[in-house]
Formats: C-alpha cells, structure tokens, sequence
C-alpha cells in the first residue's frame, strides 16, 4: 500500500475529542465479552471470600429486612395484604427492589469506585455496569429461588395464593428494572465525577425512594388513606414496578396499564439520558474523577 | 515498509488546575451557553505553556499543544522528555484513557497500551484467574488467552502457585505474571509506559528481550517511554523529544537522546572557563573541559567512548618543568574515588600556553555525576595549589546491547579486566 492510499482516509481506528451523541458502541462492547463475563465472575466469586457464611449473606439480608417490614408494617402498623400473608407480601416486595437497588448504588459508583483501572486501561466503559446489572442478577436469582421456596411453604400450609398467568412477563419486568436502575445509575455515577455531592444524596436517597415505592404496602392502601400525597407514589414509576411484580407473583393488587406504560416510558427515556450522558463523560472523566 | 499505521494531527490536551469546586460549575454552565449557541468552547482559547516551574497567568494549561507525527508499521518510537513534559498525557490519550481536547488521532491497527503492569488483578483470584482477567481488559479474547496460557505461565515462572490466589505472591512475582500476560498481547500498535523500571536484573532482561522480540522480530509498531536512555537507544529507531507539551525534535533515536542529554532536558556542566580567579604568580589556570574523543564540547559524555579531560593552563616561570597535575576523582557522595596523575609519560609542557590532555578509557566510569579535584604540585612533592569540584561533570548512559541489563550497575566505575578460563 503506498501512502496516497493511507492517507485517504481509509483509517480502521480514530480518537476524536468528542464521542457522537448515541454511540452506543454494541459491536464493541460484544468484542469485550469475554471481559463482561470475567467481570461478573469476578464479583460474585470474590464478594464472599473469607466469610464463613458465604453466599448465605445473599439471604440473610431479604429475609431480616422482610421479617422486620412484616412486624412493623403489618403487626405494628396494621398493614392489611389481603389473603396474602404479610410476610410473603413483603418478601416479594423486597427481592424486587433490592435488584433496582444493588444495580443503581452499584453502578452509580462505577467511575469513581474504578478510576484505577480507568485510568490505566481502556475498554468499553459500558462494560462496568454491565457486568454490575449482570452478577446482580445472580444475587437476584438466588433471592427469588428463596422466595419461591417460601411460596411453596404457604402453598403446602394451604394459603389461597396462585400466581397470575401474566407471570410469564416477569422477565420482562425485571428488564425494565434493570435497565432503570442502569440508566440511574449511569447518570449519577457521571456527575458524580465532578460533584461529589450525590454520593451523599445516593446512599439517603434511595431509602427515601423505598418508601414511596410501594415496597411495604399495596399502592391501593396509599390512594385510599392519603388521597392528597398519593401522586407521589403514582409518579414514582419504581411504584409501579413493584405493584405489577406483586401483581404477577401473589395475584394481589391491581394491574395498571397506564401505570405500567408510565413505567416502561420513563425508563426508557432515563436509560437513552444514561447512555448518552455516560457516553460524553467516558472519555474525559479521569482528568476530574 | 512505508505504511503509515498510526497519524497524529494536531493533538491538544488542555487541563484545568486547582481544585475542582464553586467555580467549576461556573465555567461548566458558560461552556455550556457557548455549545447551545454554536461557539467553539472559550476556555479552549485560553491557556498557557506547561511549565511547571513557573507560575502562569490562567487556570488552564496546554499539557500538549499542537503534536503533529506519523509513524510507520514496525518503528520502535521513543518518546523522552523531562518530567512534566506531557508524556504520559500523550500515552494516556494514545491509549484511550483519556480523551483530546483537540485534534485527532488515527489508526490502521488495534492499539494496546501498557500504562502500568497488572492492571485489574484481584487479590483474592488465583494466579490463573487472573491471567484470564487481566488478559481480558488488555483486549484479548477468552479463546486467544486458552492458546496462550501455558506459554504466559511457563514465562512468568510462577507454575507452582498458579493456582494460588494472588495476595499470597510476592510483588515480584505479581510483576512476573503481569508482565507476561502483557508480553503476550498482539496487538498492531503497542505504548508502553516505563514498565521496565519494575523487577530484578534477571526480569529486566527478559522484558527488553521480548520488547526485542516483539519489535524485531514480529514486525510490530511500539511507542516507548523511558527515562532509561540505555533502553531507549537500544531499542527505538527514532526518538521525539516532548518540551512542555510541544515535539521540540524528531529524528533518529541517537540524535534525539543527544538532544534530551545536552539541551535544556539536564544540567550539563562538563567544562569550566576562568577569567581572573586562578591567574597566580606562578600560573594561570584558564579552564577545564570533558568531552568524548572525537565528539563536540557540547554533546552529552557517553560512558562507551574515551573521555578527554582538556586542561588550559599557562605557566609563568621558567622553571615550568618541575610542576604537574594531579586530580581527584570525586563521586555524587563527595568522597574521593581516585587519584590520577602523570606518573609515567614525561608530559613536555611549555612556558606559556599549555593544552594538557588526559585520557580515561571508555566503559571505565559508569553513568552518573561526577566531579574533580585539582592540585598543582611542585617537584612531585608539595601542593602548591589545591581547589574542589573545579569542575563537574556528567557521564550518560552508551548504546548497550540488546538484551542486556539495562540498569546501572551498584559503584561508579566499570573497569576492564582480563578474565580467563
């Protein structure tokens, strides 16, 4: 090949100052993989390492919290969950959003908590919170086989549970959720790297987020009892996440299909903010990290 | 063989200094406006040369302004320059870390950067985990490290504990089992940062000799940062010279090191020049200068060529021919090493004007600083004048053969001696 040849413009590769707007960059993030997977292998083989409980702390966690919801909330409170018992209620509840939690506190630290390696190396950023929504959902699916074995306990008692035919979707709810919490977390851990400040807001935020959530209680009871702050709740499209989950598992509740498009609508719009915002900020975040 | 592979064109790196704080978003929000309306960045105008000795005017710096080369496939470039002068900047934008602030860089191969050895090792994974891994963000596939593995643990010398985790190794053989996944990367193009600065004399020699191997004989394209001058006129076929963030030279590595040596890249003293000082009753000393035979005055000394020492020196009586020279040779430390002096040759000094020359033979001082001592005596018995560090001077790291040590050797002097069997 001469040098006319190279030089018109027949480069394989080009580092420009600014990334386009939606490059999302798919064919490059299947060439690393490999990485993704090694990553996640990486953090679920090495999260437990030296504990003497091991992956056990993978259910010691959802069954206290829920244990807890279920004395305060429904004991205490006097939260009514129908024929449902009140700690399956909350079991369900609470493996579902835990998922949206771990994925959006993960990844929202994923510049900062990687610098190092950033710094060093490059791969596809996206990469990262990837691989984080990825071995969450390990952790997820231990947590749910937990869930579906207290099921079975209720059912054998001879509770009138049965799950709604609509369970074949759950799937796709828990993609939604993922890709909420990412895209969440995608944005935040890119202002994160020049305002600190939503660190703080993070960790306190997202157990105010909890509450409004309809974690702990049916969004029916919240509409009834406080009609005026209710929006709150409907607004949250996480709310809406919860209920459909609860909807699916137990039956229980009500199916709101504004509701749910509401949800899928705005996850879809954070997650394209996430990607483009995470896009811009990849490429010069370590000069202020 | 003249296939350009990788084009750097007007390449800029601007950073803001101080902390980042209030006035941040200020600036953010008014870069901000200016994009909204279609101007160019504002704070992209400003800026002053990267000098970090001197305090500037502006917040921000150009820590690279306007770098302009090629290189063609299979060059080993050297890049060398003070610290500060932006050469890890340009190995960080070269390798993706870190985004320019201007111009671009192009490509007809997959570039692989070194920045560091062992980058995302987790102490908890095993020896062989880790290879996977840290194979894995360099940019090789899980099948391109199977074909590998034996041949990375087999380099590495760390069979046994391979199966360990990681956090019971010794650094050294982290940097072991780094360095050879690194070595075994294919990529076209390959930066690599002073990663031989890690490990023993036995491991530096197996990196340069797969850096040689990797170079030579594979054919392939490396950029290389170093301070190790060694190293780098060994390896590289051409040599940049980076000031404050601008190529201030580019050519061939011998001419490029020279440059680094002798221009503004260190103090070179290797000669004085006396006015009135030394103008005695009986002699007047006018100056003292090292060189290299055959090299300029004002080329760096290299340890692999003869050393001329040059004294400049006027007697005024005719009993001339009853002084002589005698030096001192003192190390960085101040202590005194050696003494030389005219013990054997007869030297035939003149009234007058007398240009005495002493010869050290080459590979007999090592690299470092050094200073010498001087003393005028009488009859060969009292010193009539005595003065320290008279003159200071620098010896440089020669050309060294591949695959040899690139380090410096403990002591000052390297000498000859005959060895037998």
């Amino acid at each position: 090949m001469n040098k006319k040849a190279t030089d018109s413009n027949e480069w394989l590769f080009e580092i420009t100052p600014k990334n386009k707007l939606f490059s999302l960059n798919l064919k490059e993030v299947w060439q690393y993989r490999d990485l993704l997977f090694l990553f996640v292998k990486r953090d679920v083989v090495t999260v437990y390492k030296q504990t003497i409980l091991g992956p056990l702390w993978y259910l010691i966690q959802p069954l206290f919290t829920s244990v807890i919801f279920t004395i305060i909330f429904n004991n205490v409170a006097g939260i009514d969950t129908g024929t449902v018992p009140p700690f399956l209620f909350n079991l369900a509840g609470v493996t579902s959003w835990n998922y949206f939690k771990e994925c959006l506190t993960a990844t929202s630290d994923t510049f900062k908590a990687n610098a190092g390696l950033f710094g060093k190396v490059y791969f596809p950023r996206m990469i990262m919170p990837l691989s984080i929504v990825v071995s969450n959902l390990i952790k997820f699916g231990i947590q749910l086989s937990v869930f579906i074995g207290f099921y079975i306990f209720y059912v054998m008692k001879g509770m009138p549970i049965v799950p709604n035919t609509l369970l074949i979707a759950y799937p796709l709810l828990i993609l939604i959720m993922a890709m909420l919490g990412l895209g969440l977390g995608m944005i935040i851990s890119s202002m994160v790297t020049k305002y600190r400040d939503l660190t703080f807001l993070v960790s306190f935020g997202v157990q105010l987020l909890m509450y409004v959530s309809a974690v702990m209680y049916p969004m029916a009871l919240v509409k009834e009892k406080l009609a005026d702050y209710a929006w709150v709740v409907e607004f949250n499209p996480m709310a809406h996440i919860i209920e459909t989950s609860r909807y699916m598992l137990l039956n229980d509740g009500s199916l709101s299909w504004n509701g749910i498009g509401y949800s899928v609508a705005c996850t879809v719009i954070i997650f394209l903010i996430g990607v483009v915002i995470f896009n811009r900020t990849e490429k010069s975040f370590i000069d202020t990290v | 063989m003249s296939e350009i592979i990788l084009k750097i064109e007007n390449l800029s790196k601007q950073y803001r200094l101080g902390t980042v704080g209030t006035g941040t978003l200020s600036h953010d929000l008014n870069r901000w406006w200016h994009k909204v309306r279609g101007l160019e960045d504002p704070f992209l105008k400003i800026g002053d040369v990267n000098d970090r000795a001197t305090k500037g005017s502006s917040d921000y710096v150009w820590a690279l302004k306007d770098i302009n080369f090629e290189v063609q496939k299979g060059e080993v470039l050297g890049i060398i320059g003070k610290n500060g002068a932006g050469k890890s900047t340009l190995l960080k934008i070269l390798s993706k870390v870190t985004g320019p602030s201007t111009g671009s860089i192009k490509s007809n191969g997959r570039i692989a950067s070194l920045l560091e050895v062992g980058t995302g090792f987790h102490p908890e994974l095993t020896g062989r985990e880790n290879i996977y891994l840290n194979g894995a963000i360099l940019g090789m596939t899980k099948a391109e490290i199977n074909a590998k593995i034996d041949e990375i643990v087999s380099f590495s010398g760390c069979e046994r504990y391979i199966d360990t985790p990681v956090k019971r190794y010794s650094s050294g053989m982290t940097v072991r089992l780094a360095f050879s996944v690194a070595a075994h990367l294919e990529p076209d193009i390959l930066v690599i940062d002073e990663v031989l600065a890690v490990g023993d004399a036995e491991f530096q020699k197996k990196a340069i000799g797969k850096m040689q191997d990797i170079s030579k004989g594979e054919g392939r394209t490396v950029l290389f940062v170093s301070h190790n001058m060694a190293a780098v006129k060994s390896l590289c076929t051409r040599g940049i010279v980076l000031e404050q963030g601008c190529i201030a030279m580019d050519g061939n590595v011998e001419s490029a090191v020279s440059y680094y040596l002798g221009g503004k890249g260190i103090d070179m003293l290797n000669k004085v020049v006396f006015d009135k000082e030394f103008n005695k009753e009986i002699f007047h000393l006018h100056g003292i200068k090292l060189k290299n035979v055959g090299s300029s005055e004002n080329e760096p000394i290299v340890e692999d060529k003869e050393i001329e020492l040059i004294t400049d020196i006027s007697f005024k009586t005719k009993d001339f021919h009853r002084f002589s020279l005698t030096y001192h040779m003192v190390n960085e430390l101040g202590e005194v090493m050696f003494s030389f002096f005219d013990k054997h040759n007869k030297l035939k000094l003149a009234q007058g004007k007398n240009e005495i020359k002493c010869i050290i033979p080459k590979s007999f001082l090592q690299s470092g600083n050094f200073s010498l001592t001087l003393f005028i005596v009488e009859d060969k018995r009292r010193s009539i004048f005595s003065e320290r560090d008279i003159v200071q001077f620098t010896v440089v790291n020669g050309h060294r053969d591949l695959g040899v040590y690139m380090g410096r050797e403990p002591g000052y002097i390297t000498p000859t001696f005959i060895w037998k069997s």
